[in-house]
């Protein structure tokens, strides 16, 4: 049930990653990028304190400023960086993906944290989650496109992400792999910014009423 | 057996078919999801529980599958998944202790809270399980060239 041999895919040496005779060595990939962990620790204890002081300022601050850049980030990379990448040859890919997936493991958790957890405790304060609220059901239209992108990132998205960067550290990555891997992580980048546009008109909404 | 490549007729690589792990703990991801934002809906009043229940006990069962498949599968990346699974499942467990811990701060109790910690015991499992076996799958077997 498990094991069998069936699918066969087309590859050829331009998906041969290996070095080139006489070429230099390739750069070691950091899958967590650990430069990156303090600034990472430092907005994390700015949200969990806005959170635990219920300060106002820095829930609206982490809500907003995580918010606006992860939607911009993913129309970004879905939208532009995505249909581009698609045009080039499977190196400039792998080149790419070595150099860009690294920082999206610590990026985007760290905004979608950001976001989201000031967002709930916000929609409590404000009095949005009562039933009574005409914000009400455009939040629970919110939750469900939330919903929607958790499933999408957390069982494609960032699976991809870290499969690419672990066949990015086998002495000849495979090309194939790595650009239908890429092309699942834009394609997923790509759907979960459109529905960041839905998001944008939720919040608006709720922010007008 | 090989196909004609494009850039040349004997480079070819084969890609082994797994059971549907992946796509079966996706699926109890996302009734989770659907019982979080459920139960999310009533706030800040109590959310009746038979549909969380069902929906968690579901999703139970389809990780459970997932594990029971992805057991009986030969020749797999172990080494990695087990890697890839350690950090990740710290991480989730982590993320998970969190809101568990603010749902705790934020008074809730009883029913309400044995559903939330159940839910957040899964997905502390389903996404390292998720992301683990992604991984391991394009990796090799010890033993087996990469």
């Amino acid at each position: 049930m498990t094991d069998t041999k069936a699918e066969l895919s087309p590859q050829g040496p331009a998906a041969d990653l290996g070095p080139p005779p006489g070429a230099p060595p390739r750069p070691v990939i950091q899958i967590v990028p650990l430069k990156g962990l303090p600034i990472v620790a430092v907005v994390l204890a700015f949200l969990v304190a806005s959170i635990g002081f219920n300060w106002q300022w820095g829930l609206d601050f982490n809500h907003v400023a995580g918010g606006a850049l992860w939607t911009g980030i993913d129309l970004f990379v879905g939208l532009v960086v995505g249909p581009i990448l698609g045009r080039l040859s499977i190196p400039a890919r792998a080149e790419f993906s070595a150099r860009f997936m690294p920082k999206m493991v610590l990026l985007m958790p760290t905004l979608v944290a950001m976001t989201l957890a000031p967002g709930f405790q916000l929609a409590l304060d404000l009095g949005n989650l009562k039933t009574s609220s005409p914000n009400h059901s455009w939040l629970i239209v919110s939750f469900i496109v939330v919903g929607v992108m958790a499933i999408i990132a957390l069982s494609i998205l960032e699976p991809a992400n870290l499969a690419v960067l672990f066949e990015m550290r086998k002495p000849r990555p495979n090309g194939e792999v790595i650009a239908k891997l890429m092309k699942r992580f834009i394609y997923t980048a790509g759907i979960t910014g459109l529905m960041q546009v839905a998001t944008l008109v939720i919040m608006t909404r709720v922010a007008s009423q | 057996m090989s196909l004609p490549s494009k850039n040349g007729p004997s480079a070819v690589t084969t890609e082994r078919r797994f059971a549907p792990v992946a796509e079966v703990g996706a699926a109890a991801l996302a009734l989770i999801v659907v019982g979080g934002i459920y139960m999310a809906s009533y706030a800040p009043r109590r959310a009746p529980l038979a549909l969380p229940i069902v929906l968690a006990a579901a999703s139970g069962v389809l990780v459970l599958a997932s594990i029971v498949m992805l057991a009986r599968t030969k020749g797999f990346a172990w080494d990695k998944f087990f890697l890839v699974g350690r950090w990740t499942l710290l991480s989730y467990v982590i993320a998970a202790g969190l809101i568990e811990f603010a749902f705790v701060r934020d008074h809730i109790r009883g029913g309400p809270l044995a559903v939330i910690t159940a839910m957040l015991v899964l997905f502390a499992v389903i996404v390292p399980l998720i992301i683990s076996f992604t991984v391991a799958r394009y990796q090799s077997a010890r033993g087996e060239t990469a």
